[in-house]
């Protein structure tokens, strides 16, 4: 707590910036986001757009579990409805790209409703249980409906377009992702001091309690996975629209996992930690790549080992985490921050 | 009409092995309130000591048998000590998360230590397939299923009538009251999780003799998550019974709505089942039914 830092209305308290200072520091990343892709190599934007997809849909999933406390193990398939949604609107029906997203996501939103029916009857294991098969299922669905989704051989996707200007390389498709990333981020971070955000927390703490108080539970938490479907579906159209190809391999068990993992190392229950655990998240095997290269250079035929190396780390970040540091990198961060805010004087 | 009972035959077999592993999430559920979403792995790492142990230990079968138990034993133990105490009394996201983190660990260990390839046991039991008249079964199957059901009865005796398990039963019934009557919750909990690792682990060998083995084996262990819901979390005999009836309706699947949508669905049957007995009856059909109303 900074010294003569009183806040005098609920209004003050509630603010996204607190302080001058923050407005500063965020407007300095904000230059910094915009000069980024002028003077770093395709590659490292290409990790950036990586980054930005696993933002938006570890901020969706973030409200859901994180804020609403219902666990999600089929994250992934709502990330796939999306995608294909989209691959399916612009390829099929001529849709444009811009107009295919937010059908990517109402569908996906509706995909999540439907998964999201059972959480009024059971929850904690059982509905984490009921997710898992609806994750199965779906990747069912996406192998197997072939007149639809094209089976294994995948869909190509065009590349978006706004007039003669085309978005086709990582640079150009930055900026979309930058645009998408920032509203989103900067909608969930205003749902969440809502009525409706708080409503949700409510039911994370105590869901009868909630209940009791006149939050209808059916409501709010069919909206919690509506909202994170739809940021899901956005995420997959972005996704695979970056990608110029949709198959259903781009949506494994592993990856509902990886974007739990994401939350967890972040912190549940805090936007910013869905943003610090998507970086981590991602960052961590393109450094594994990048040590396997090092290594084969080194040393040949010792860099299969790092194949199944993805897995272990995953693990190890998920275990460690939830042992040592439950609430994230988000409150390693707070620490950092405090520690210099009262730095020298810290009683 | 040979071929249904046929199929229903191997289903019953198929199920016998799935109720063993189901007995190993329930022992652990039962006890400890936490679902082991890592059975799977465990399932192979046992069948992968089991074949090292065969192959280049060169022991007898029930030498390398008896060495799986053991070191199922040890790892129940190391994961209860290291990775579930820590968490005791969090909420059921983290539990849940770090079965699945351990899981991933496991899985990406075994594929550094035993590569991805497909490997088969060499031939333990005699190969000569049980003729029951009108319906024949694989010799695989028969012995997988005489193990399991040997296994779950050993289960079944020790949490009867031993100290042991009287002491397990108390626990999972009411952990104050064990406490109070002077029972270790620690030693029961660190037990659970080694009985129920040394299940999966058999259920692993089973399913490695019949199938091979490779470092994907584990799914199986998902798929047992519908014999578990449909039996009811915290019941053993749902778990037995649940096995079978999900081995059968598999097997039924495979037969009947394969052909019709072109392949597949005999691998999914046991999550559409999962989600209809969600959606109806939650707790199973033996499972402790919680009321809750507002």
């Amino acid at each position: 707590m900074r010294c003569g830092d009183f806040k005098e209305t609920y209004i003050k308290d509630e603010e996204i910036f607190q302080s001058l200072f923050v407005k500063f520091c965020l407007g300095l990343f904000f230059i910094f986001l915009i000069i980024f892709p002028f003077v770093t190599s395709a590659y490292l934007v290409y990790v950036a757009n990586m980054i930005g997809f696993s933002i938006i849909a570890a901020v969706g999933l973030n409200l859901l579990t994180g804020f609403t406390g219902q666990i999600s193990l089929g994250h992934a398939a709502f990330v796939g409805v999306g995608a294909y949604t989209s691959a399916i609107l612009v390829t099929r029906l001529g849709f444009s790209f811009w107009l295919s997203i937010p059908f990517a996501g109402l569908i996906a939103a509706f995909a999540g409703m439907i998964i999201g029916i059972p959480s009024l009857r059971v929850k904690g294991l059982y509905l984490c249980i009921a997710t898992l098969a609806a994750q199965f299922i779906f990747e069912f669905v996406f192998i197997h409906w072939e007149s639809m989704t094209k089976g294994i051989t995948g869909i190509n996707i065009p590349a978006p377009s706004i007039g003669s200007l085309q978005f086709v390389t990582e640079k150009e498709f930055y900026w979309i992702t930058l645009f998408f990333v920032v509203l989103g981020v900067g909608y969930a971070r205003n749902l969440v001091r809502s009525r409706m955000g708080r409503a949700f927390v409510a039911i994370r703490d105590r869901d009868l309690s909630a209940e009791i108080i006149g939050i209808n539970l059916f409501r709010y938490k069919l909206s919690a996975f509506a909202i994170s479907s739809f940021y899901a579906g956005v995420a997959g159209a972005l996704w695979v629209t970056f990608l110029k190809v949709v198959t259903p391999d781009h949506f494994p068990f592993m990856l509902s996992i990886q974007y739990l993992a994401m939350i967890i190392v972040g912190g549940l229950g805090s936007t910013l930690g869905s943003i610090f655990g998507a970086i981590f998240i991602t960052l961590a095997p393109e450094l594994l790549n990048y040590l396997s290269e090092v290594v084969k250079a080194y040393a040949p035929g010792h860099e299969e080992i790092f194949v199944p190396m993805k897995e272990v780390v995953f693990g190890l970040l998920i275990v460690l985490f939830l042992i040592f540091e439950p609430r994230g990198l988000a409150e390693i961060w707070n620490r950092i921050k405090n520690f210099f805010r009262l730095w020298p004087f810290s009683y | 009409m040979d071929i249904l009972i046929q199929v229903i035959v191997t289903g019953l077999a198929t199920g016998g092995v799935y109720g063993l592993i189901a007995l190993g999430f329930v022992l652990i559920y039962k006890a400890t309130s936490v679902l082991n979403l890592a059975m799977g792995e465990f399932m192979t790492l046992g069948a992968f000591v089991c074949l090292t142990a065969l192959l280049q230990l060169k022991a007898p079968f029930y030498l390398a048998f008896i060495l799986t138990l053991l070191m199922a034993c040890a790892l129940g133990f190391v994961i209860e000590r290291l990775i579930l105490r820590p968490l005791i009394g969090e909420p059921i996201i983290s539990v849940i998360m770090v079965t699945i983190g351990l899981g991933l660990i496991l899985k990406g260990l075994m594929y550094m230590i035993w590569t991805p390839s497909f490997r088969t046991f060499p031939e333990i039991f005699p190969p000569k397939p049980l003729l029951l008249g009108f319906a024949v079964v694989p010799s695989g199957l028969l012995w997988g299923f005489i193990f399991a059901i040997i296994g779950t009865i050993i289960f079944l005796l020790i949490f009867k009538f031993s100290r042991t398990g009287i002491a397990m039963r108390a626990t999972a019934n009411d952990q104050q009251a064990a406490l109070s009557m002077g029972i270790s919750v620690r030693w029961v909990f660190a037990l659970a999780w080694c009985f129920g690792a040394m299940a999966s682990v058999i259920g692993g060998i089973v399913i490695g003799n019949i199938s091979g083995i490779s470092v994907y084996m584990g799914d199986i262990g998902l798929k047992v998550l519908a014999v578990i819901i449909l039996g009811g979390l915290d019941s053993i005999g749902g778990a037995i019974l649940g096995g079978f009836i999900i081995g059968i309706l598999e097997n039924l699947t495979g037969l009947y709505i394969d052909p019709l949508i072109g392949g597949g669905a005999k691998g999914m049957a046991p999550f559409i089942i999962l989600v209809i007995i969600l959606m109806v009856r939650p707790y199973g059909l033996f499972g402790k039914e919680l009321i809750e109303r507002v």
